[in-house]
């Protein structure tokens, strides 16, 4: 099992993900790390010299939209709106038609 | 401080693209609606749904990289910058890192001679030799006073803009709106070529004309459609290898600018006199006390693990896509500036206010179609309408009058309908609500009266009221004379045609003298 992860690094990427966690947790979610890390270590087994990377398995490429307004902008407010609702619908707390989220600057 | 130093300056500029919906989804990119009015499950990062690439996006990117001499990457592909931030509601930023669209492009400024000079600091006076040999071997000589350079373009990439948030006071809480989340932007990333704040703002005044010329972009600073990142860092002069940077960010005026530059500059130039290291991070500047303050390190953790977007097939540039783009560049500030030098004998100094402004250059070209007296057309943009726009604080993209009527105006003063004293209110009216001057002239009375015999009592009803005047010209006071044309043209309501009035007063008078 991968035991280079070491405490600065579960520290480290509890910051990048801002995940607060406690002693227990920095524990189990080193040692699920190690697994997965040691799952991918697998591919490693394999040669990929000379392989270029897939991000894409589809063979297209240029898929473009034309630069045109799409019809619920052209309806008006109440189209506007009720897409509003919609997007607000699973918002935790809202004010003014606005997402509230904890202040972000001190 | 006895050492010389050399400041270096390398800018991160954000641009918004002029386009009507946002880059990967079909919301309106307008500015000022109702918050979260413009999105839709693609900008606020539904899970499931899927972005398009809006071809337009790919269409402004490659002229502005073209015009700025960059090199196309014929194969490119968007990435996905990772972070946590309530304006970014996907949990990414769809940007390129890999593959951007340009790279190796450059630009020329142009700042006066010294300028050198303002990056160097010392305690006596490093001559523009000395300042200029360090500079990387860019700069090629002083002509008019002026300095050329060149500024390398390291990079154009497309991405997305962020969500805006709103931070309320009372409540302890931010307000998130996703509007402009997924508006396009370029970031245009230059090589670190700027020495002073001089040859910053010169170099952003440069990207600035070029990219509202193209139409790619109105690039307004105060609202934020074209803002820039300051990376500066401070060497020993002849120094080969860079000091440690900082980015200085929150910058939303030229004037900030240079003021941010020359404060970070002096406090690096401490820290190094002090025997302390800099320390390479994200600092935000407050331009109310003219003081940065470091960003706090979980606000510039700088790992965003990017990798390539799966949802984004890539682009495939061709030889046909560029050399349209080309074809379709439109005539850019420096041609228009020789141009109309050249094609209308106008001074240099005029050319160069004209074309200032891509707008205000299009209504000279129109009318100056429209009438065939560019210089008279210059003549009224130059004088009358640069002191309404002072006179009024507007800047030269705001006029909304037509061609056509600055052409009709300049018809009835060609053909003497109206006399310039006349003529300057009637562009007034033009300039403030872009009215037909042909129609206003007769709706307000206004021609020109140059019948004789109405001159001619309006002459002698003046004469008689100022019997005074009429005695000091008998007694040679021959400036009786102008006040007495004055006045007419004053009782005239300045309609009189003043070659005429002139003229008869000058007969009036000899008449009484004998």
């Amino acid at each position: 099992m991968a035991d280079d992860i070491s405490d600065e690094m579960i520290e480290y990427v509890g910051i990048l993900a801002k995940l607060e966690l406690s002693e227990e947790e920095k524990r189990t979610a080193k040692r699920d790390m190690g697994r997965m890390l040691d799952y991918v270590e697998l591919l490693n087994e394999l040669d990929t010299t000379g392989i270029e990377p897939v991000p894409q398995v589809f063979p297209v490429c240029n898929v473009f939209r034309e630069d045109v307004l799409e019809d619920s902008g052209k309806l008006g407010k109440s189209a506007e709106t009720a897409v509003r609702e919609d997007i607000l619908a699973n918002a935790p707390e809202q004010k003014d038609g606005a997402f509230v989220v904890p202040r972000t600057i001190g | 401080m006895s050492k010389r130093y050399e400041t270096v300056i390398g800018l991160e500029v954000h641009v918004e693209l002029a386009t009507k919906t946002k880059i990967f989804c079909s919301c309106s990119t307008q500015f000022g609606g109702a918050p979260n009015t413009h999105t839709c499950p693609v900008c606020t990062g539904m899970p499931g749904s899927l972005p398009v690439l809006n071809k337009q996006v790919v269409e402004h990117s490659l002229a502005v990289g073209l015009a700025l001499n960059c090199q196309v990457n014929r194969r490119c592909r968007f990435d996905r910058k990772n972070y946590f931030y309530p304006d970014n509601p996907q949990n990414y930023q769809i940007s390129q890192l890999y593959l951007p669209l340009c790279r190796d492009g450059f630009v020329e400024i142009e700042t006066e001679a010294p300028g050198a000079e303002a990056g160097v600091s010392d305690s006596g006076k490093a001559s523009d030799a000395e300042a200029g040999a360090s500079d990387s071997g860019k700069s090629f000589g002083a002509e008019n006073g002026k300095r050329r350079k060149r500024i390398g373009i390291h990079e154009i990439h497309m991405e997305e803009d962020a969500g805006k948030l709103i931070h309320e006071e009372a409540s302890g809480c931010s307000l998130v709106d996703y509007n402009r989340s997924g508006v396009p932007l370029i970031e245009i990333v230059s090589e670190p070529d700027m020495r002073s704040a001089e040859e910053v703002i010169a170099y952003l005044e440069k990207l600035r004309m070029t990219i509202q010329y193209l139409g790619a972009s109105d690039c307004k600073l105060q609202e934020g459609s074209m803002r820039a990142d300051v990376n500066l860092s401070v060497r020993e002069m002849g120094a080969k290898e860079l000091g440690t940077r900082t980015e200085m960010k929150n910058l939303n005026s030229f004037k900030a600018i240079a003021r941010a530059i020359e404060s970070e500059r002096k406090r690096q130039i401490g820290l190094l006199e002090s025997g302390k290291p800099v320390v390479q991070e994200t600092r935000r500047w407050d331009d109310g006390s003219g003081i940065s303050y470091p960003m706090r390190s979980k606000e510039d953790a700088r790992d965003y693990r990017y990798f390539p977007d799966p949802d984004l097939p890539p682009l495939e540039i061709s030889d046909d896509w560029i050399a349209r783009i080309r074809e379709n560049q439109p005539e850019l500030q420096e041609a228009k500036l020789e141009r109309y030098q050249t094609e209308y004998g106008l001074p240099a100094y005029d050319a160069r206010i004209l074309t200032d402004s891509r707008h205000l250059a299009h209504i000279f070209e129109e009318t100056a179609a429209l009438c065939q007296k560019p210089k008279e057309v210059s003549n009224w943009l130059m004088v009358e309408g640069m002191r309404l726009l002072k006179e009024q604080e507007m800047e030269a993209e705001d006029i909304r009058f037509s061609a056509e009527n600055l052409a009709r105006l300049i018809e009835l003063v060609e053909k003497k309908t109206i006399n310039r004293t006349v003529a300057k209110q009637v562009f007034e009216a033009v300039f403030k609500d872009d009215i037909d001057p042909e129609a206003y002239v007769k709706d307000h009375g206004l021609s020109v009266v140059d019948d004789e015999s109405t001159l001619r009592s309006a002459v002698k009803a003046v004469m008689d009221a100022n019997p005074q005047s009429v005695q000091d010209y008998r007694n040679g006071k021959e400036k009786a004379a102008g006040f007495l044309v004055g006045q007419t043209m004053r009782a005239m309501k300045g309609k009189a045609a003043p070659g005429l009035v002139n003229k008869l007063v000058m007969e009036l008078l000899k008449e009484i003298v004998g």
